[in-house]
């Protein structure tokens, strides 16, 4: 039992590759046959149904490819036409704007409830399942519900201000911030429980200690919570603005894009354009700057957000 | 072998799973163990959040009981009365529901097993091999996708499926464990590395290939893990609205999201039958979620925590 441990222990330390060395059979340089048997025909399969779709869509995106029919190269056109296309440009907009709104909200929400549900609560089991309710829902489902909320409940209940009282959903102004409702009620359940798992690794000692230092309420969560839940934190951010800049279900149930371009996001516009406007090279052409910014956002996150964490 | 069992018993006691732990401890005794007193404000203030959860599902419900003029005249979050059951008949019949249910329930069964089975693999030969380059480098290849969004793949995809003829639910079955290799085999290897690899070689002195090595020593072991896939898997397909959308082309093909999204296209002022639809398309999972809802939970964190 003893030995298991430690094996167990020097397995999951770095340190283990010398031990590794030193055995017979795992010496050899090549693998056993099997294990290459193993990974080859997902390799493949990956390959083929991830990795060709990628470099087609790259290599269409310098084509005047219609979706159908004869195409030619055009070189960059595509590409620089994206930078003079307002609907392009809008869409881009669009999207960051949800994304970073629903961002900060989810975050500041699903943080608060977590630090609600971490402290000494009644049927404290029963909240949390609560709260994760919306992981299981389908956005599309749900946003069909919200989007009658929004456009026949809400203008009857709130028939004194105006803003609500002619369906919010129809106002090229205010639409997005009923996407963003949408998005951070269905987002916050998985983030509750991320915060929820990182509230789990703090000590409670050090709260004690802390007690004993005269800290409470706020000057404990800056000082001691907050810090010890960076790496959540991090993991939290990096994958709601992630997920939201590719917002499509929330969009489609409730506006549907609408009022005219509005609500538009790149995932809808690569969707529509197409599938159903003839500009299949020129939206592959979009997708792959989509997914160049999607990648420099997430790093630039990553970077920042990790120094900040290493500050404490 | 007897050897073999022996040690599979103990190791099974000494794998490290800590959320396992922590879980259970939480289920049974995390009240005892915790000595602060009962926070009445922070209950009441999360009894009063919870609404904004709640109320949309009341919402979803009661719509659909109400028989279309008590929509006419009020906001939606009466108690219907007189009930109107007929909503569900309805929505059974126009949605086609049954064909989309078994179409949903068979996409999302068939990618939970393919996926179990292919992703541990995979893993399990990853995890074992980590230090030779050819096995690191298709770990961080299968790694490097989760970083390209599907809006990238969606248009030349649909062009290949159409192609291949996997327009259909076999192909959205393919599709999903493909993609659902890069997290898994993330979330497996982690777990596969911290298995003494004493166990296997007790095993192979015994004559076991490395096939059966999988299936009779480390399989078993994947438990927790196959749980944490299986339920991100499961609620992945069975939500999924983007890619049966561009991937299905026959309508007989469709699945619950997608039926939706047709249904509502086509009767957008019908909201009490579309409402019984929702409710119906919800259910299955819904139901599942409020019988097994620590272990789900449980499962999700475990998944998401390295």
């Amino acid at each position: 039992m003893t030995t298991l441990t430690q094996a167990v222990r020097s397995t999951t330390t770095p340190g283990e590759k010398p031990r590794r060395a030193s055995r017979l059979r795992t010496e050899t340089k090549r693998a056993l046959p099997a294990f290459y048997w193993m990974v080859w025909p997902a390799v493949i399969a990956f390959a083929a149904f991830h990795t060709v779709p990628v470099l087609v869509g790259i290599f269409f995106s310098f084509t005047n490819y219609a979706g159908y029919g004869e195409w030619n190269f055009v070189g960059l056109s595509n590409y620089l036409n994206l930078f003079r296309d307002d609907r392009a440009l809008q869409a881009y907009g669009f999207s960051f704007l949800i994304a970073i709104v629903a961002t900060v909200l989810t975050n500041v929400i699903s943080l608060a409830i977590a630090l609600g549900l971490h402290s000494k609560i009644v049927a404290k089991n029963f909240w949390r399942g609560v709260y994760f309710v919306p992981y299981v829902i389908a956005i599309l489902v749900i946003g069909y519900v919200f989007q009658f909320f929004f456009s026949n409940s809400l203008p009857k209940i709130l028939s004194g201000v105006p803003l609500f009282a002619d369906n919010i959903l129809a106002n090229p102004d205010w639409a997005w911030t009923a996407i963003v409702v949408l998005t951070v009620w269905q987002a916050c359940a998985f983030a509750i429980i991320i915060y929820l798992a990182g509230l789990q690794t703090i000590p409670s000692e050090l709260y004690e200690a802390s007690a004993i230092d005269g800290a409470t309420g706020w000057r404990q969560f800056r000082s001691i919570t907050f810090p010890l839940i960076g790496a959540f934190f991090t993991i939290n951010v990096v994958l709601s603005l992630k997920s939201f800049l590719q917002v499509f279900d929330q969009i489609i149930s409730l506006t549907n894009g609408g009022p005219g371009t509005s609500t538009e996001s790149v995932t809808l516009l690569i969707y529509r354009g197409g599938f159903t406007g003839g500009e299949f090279a020129y939206q592959t052409a979009n997708a792959v700057i989509f997914f160049i910014v999607i990648t420099v956002v997430s790093l630039f996150q990553f970077r920042v957000l990790q120094r900040r964490e290493a500050d404490f | 072998m007897t050897t073999t069992t022996t040690t599979l018993a103990q190791a099974e006691e000494v794998v490290p799973d800590a959320p396992e732990r922590r879980r259970s401890r939480a289920g049974r005794g995390a009240d005892s163990d915790d000595t602060r007193r009962t926070n009445w404000w922070a209950t009441a203030l999360i009894a009063v959040c919870s609404l904004t959860i709640l109320i949309p599902l009341y919402l979803a419900v009661a719509v659909s009981l109400k028989t279309p003029d008590q929509l006419v005249t009020g906001t939606g979050f009466e108690l219907p009365d007189p009930i109107r059951w007929e909503n569900f008949a309805e929505a059974w019949e126009r949605t086609s529901f049954p064909q989309a249910l078994m179409n949903t329930a068979f996409i999302t069964v068939g990618s939970v097993v393919f996926t179990l089975l292919t992703s541990s693999i995979v893993a399990y030969a990853i995890a074992r091999n980590l230090h030779r380059p050819f096995f690191k480098g298709v770990f961080f290849y299968l790694l490097a996708a989760l970083f390209i969004p599907f809006p990238i793949i969606m248009l030349p995809l649909v062009k290949q499926t159409s192609l291949l003829g996997l327009d259909n639910q076999a192909g959205m079955i393919l599709l999903y464990t493909i993609y659902g290799l890069s997290l898994n085999i993330f979330i497996y290897t982690a777990y596969i590395r911290s298995i003494p690899i004493e166990l296997e070689e007790a095993a192979r002195v015994d004559g076991a290939s490395t096939w059966r090595v999988f299936w009779q020593v480390i399989f078993p072991l994947l438990g927790p893990m196959n749980a944490t896939v299986g339920i991100l898997t499961c609620v992945w397909a069975w939500n999924d609205f983007i890619m049966p959308l561009v991937v299905l082309t026959d309508p007989a093909a469709r699945t619950l999201p997608l039926a939706q999204y047709v249904f509502q296209g086509q009767f957008n002022t019908d909201y009490t039958v579309a409402f019984a639809s929702y409710l119906m398309a919800m259910a299955p999972l819904l139901i599942v979620y409020v019988f097994s809802q620590r272990w789900v939970i449980s499962g999700v964190t475990r998944g998401s925590i390295k």
